[in-house]
């Protein structure tokens, strides 16, 4: 241990790395969040409980978490599904499609939001059928989730893929040589290991979706009180020049979002020690 | 050991109809949109003046973005993978901070610094230097939100590789510099162009922070993803759609380096069981 300790020293250049890697984490990240803790201290505790729970910020919240929520969850449904066929099964197009799984990751939000809001309106390829049959994806929560369902879908396939390979089918083979059925197989010898990252991809999945605004701006129409996620009322808070509006609505944000880091890193860990 | 047959295409069929409406669809449509006009108007909306200035914008946010997290992200490696000391893991997380924050409420932060009500805003405005609603601030955000792309894919494949190399150059002789170039760079490098790869994308394509800073002044401060949406209010799908297809480029481009780069280094793992694999894009 000692010696190990003493060949890490030996190496040069720890006072440089670590004073750039701290002077510019301090300018790019700490000033600026430091800047937004420090307005939101301006407010009192009343001003902000006010401006964050106004009845239009409460709508928007719930917009915000109920759609993420459900893309979320159609995701993980799906997700877990896709993850399997593409590990498991050969299919023509198998590899393509696994590739592809990250377009929604390297696809700028903002062409993801106008082809999305173009596929399900009344003349695109999809809203074509869908319209006529009652199913509005433009201007409606429902187009929300649909490209809420769009950012966030490769990290349940992408968090449950590793766990899928390695998975070893003797288990499954000697659960079935002992004359468990395929069904009874699945749900108590590789469903148990698969709960862990599907849990995980699951929060990715919805982390994404709370923060996400470019991509929802240009099919939900931000109408107030039906369609305006948080991230577009924060937008419309800073147009009014309403900026203590903006940083409390702001501030719920990012409590939210460290608090869903922090379960994130939790759901890591426990998948991790669940691998061995 | 199977499921029968008829259940395996029945998974297959919802799978590639998920696959189908949630990433082949939106993929084609751009390119279809795009072209609906015809090639003169596609060419014509890519060529506008205000299109042209968006391009450039773009360009040069993502030329001088690319440089600072290079810098800060080989740093940062440098000093965690390579060296113990206390507060490395709260380091860790606060460079990873950038990716849990709403894209808008990193553009709110900016306003709040360079903004005319902004804490730094007199100083700026003394000195005649716009910052909100100009070029700078559009280079601040962005590299806020793409600062940790560099870091994290380097960490891992720094820490995987050890030191013992670096270790035998300078007991050989080699200086620290030396070390660096011809030691640790070349045994990270396809980590680096990896980060440097996602960096690029996000700092092309980013929306919501660059929205909230730059005022969106056509000709002077719209980024590309700026003037898809700007062309889409004014009701021209098919001009948004031609701007909105260079990006979707740039993504399938990605796509196709970072594929190429997963099979090169799992290639290279296998030769010498070194740097592993970089594994997932945000």
């Amino acid at each position: 241990m000692k010696a190990k300790e003493k060949r890490f020293n030996a190496l040069p250049g720890f006072g440089l790395s670590l004073g750039i890697t701290l002077s510019m984490l301090t300018l790019v990240v700490m000033i600026p969040i430091g800047g937004l803790l420090l307005r939101a201290l301006d407010l009192s505790w009343s001003e902000f409980w006010r401006l964050a729970t106004t009845d239009r910020a409460l709508a928007a919240y719930r917009l915000t978490f109920g759609a993420s929520l459900v893309a979320a969850a159609i995701n993980a449904t799906f997700g877990a599904l896709l993850a399997w066929v593409l590990v498991r099964y050969q299919f023509p197009g198998r590899r393509f499609i696994d590739a592809l799984v990250d377009f929604p990751f390297a696809l700028p939000t903002a062409v993801a939001g106008l082809t999305m809001a173009d596929l399900f309106s009344q003349t695109g390829w999809l809203g074509k059928f869908l319209v006529p049959a009652g199913i509005q994806g433009a201007y409606t929560p429902l187009g929300v989730v649909l490209v809420l369902t769009f950012v966030g879908m490769p990290f349940v396939v992408r968090t449950l893929q590793p766990v899928l390979e390695n998975l070893e089918t003797e288990v499954e083979e000697s659960a079935a040589t002992l004359g468990a059925g395929r069904l009874r197989t699945l749900v108590q010898v590789v469903a148990p290991s698969l709960f862990p990252p599907l849990l995980t991809g699951f929060a990715l999945s919805f982390a994404r979706a709370v923060g996400e605004y470019g991509s929802v701006v240009f099919i939900s129409g931000n109408m107030p009180y039906r369609t305006e996620i948080a991230p577009a009322l924060i937008v419309m808070r800073l147009e009014e020049y309403n900026y203590h509006g903006a940083v409390a609505l702001a501030l719920v944000l990012m409590i939210i979002s460290f608090l869903l880091l922090w379960v994130i890193n939790a759901l890591e860990n426990w998948a991790g020690r669940f691998q061995n | 050991m199977e499921e029968p047959v008829w259940v395996r295409w029945i998974l297959i069929g919802v799978a590639l109809a998920f696959s189908l409406v949630f990433l082949l669809l939106p993929l084609i449509n751009v390119f279809a949109q795009a072209l609906s006009k015809g090639w003169q108007f596609y060419w014509d909306s890519l060529a506008h003046p205000d299109s042209t200035a968006s391009i450039r914008l773009t360009l040069i946010t993502a030329l001088i973005v690319i440089p600072v997290n290079t810098l800060f992200g080989l740093s940062a490696a440098w000093a965690i993978a390579k060296f113990e000391f206390r507060g490395k893991s709260l380091l860790t997380t606060l460079i990873d901070l950038p990716f849990s924050i709403s894209p808008v409420v990193s553009g709110l932060m900016f306003i709040l610094l360079f903004s005319l009500q902004g804490y730094f805003g007199e100083w700026l405005e003394e000195r005649g230097w716009a910052v909100i609603f100009a070029v700078p601030g559009i280079v601040f955000a962005t590299v806020f939100v793409t600062f940790p792309f560099v870091a994290r894919e380097l960490i891992p494949i720094m820490q995987a590789a050890g030191s013992d190399q670096e270790q035998a150059a300078l007991t050989l002789g080699a200086s620290p510099w030396q070390t660096f170039w011809h030691i640790t760079l070349p045994s990270v490098k396809w980590g680096l162009i990896y980060g440097i790869i996602l960096c690029n994308a996000r700092a092309m394509g980013e929306f919501g922070a660059v929205s909230v800073v730059s005022g969106s002044i056509t000709g002077l401060t719209d980024t590309m993803p700026l003037r898809v949406e700007k062309l889409y209010n004014e009701y021209n799908a098919a001009g948004a759609f031609a701007v909105a297809s260079l990006l979707a480029l740039l993504a399938l481009v990605t796509l196709a380096l970072k594929t190429a780069l997963e099979w090169k280094a799992a290639r290279e793992e296998r030769v010498s069981t070194r740097a592993p694999a970089p594994t997932g894009l945000s």
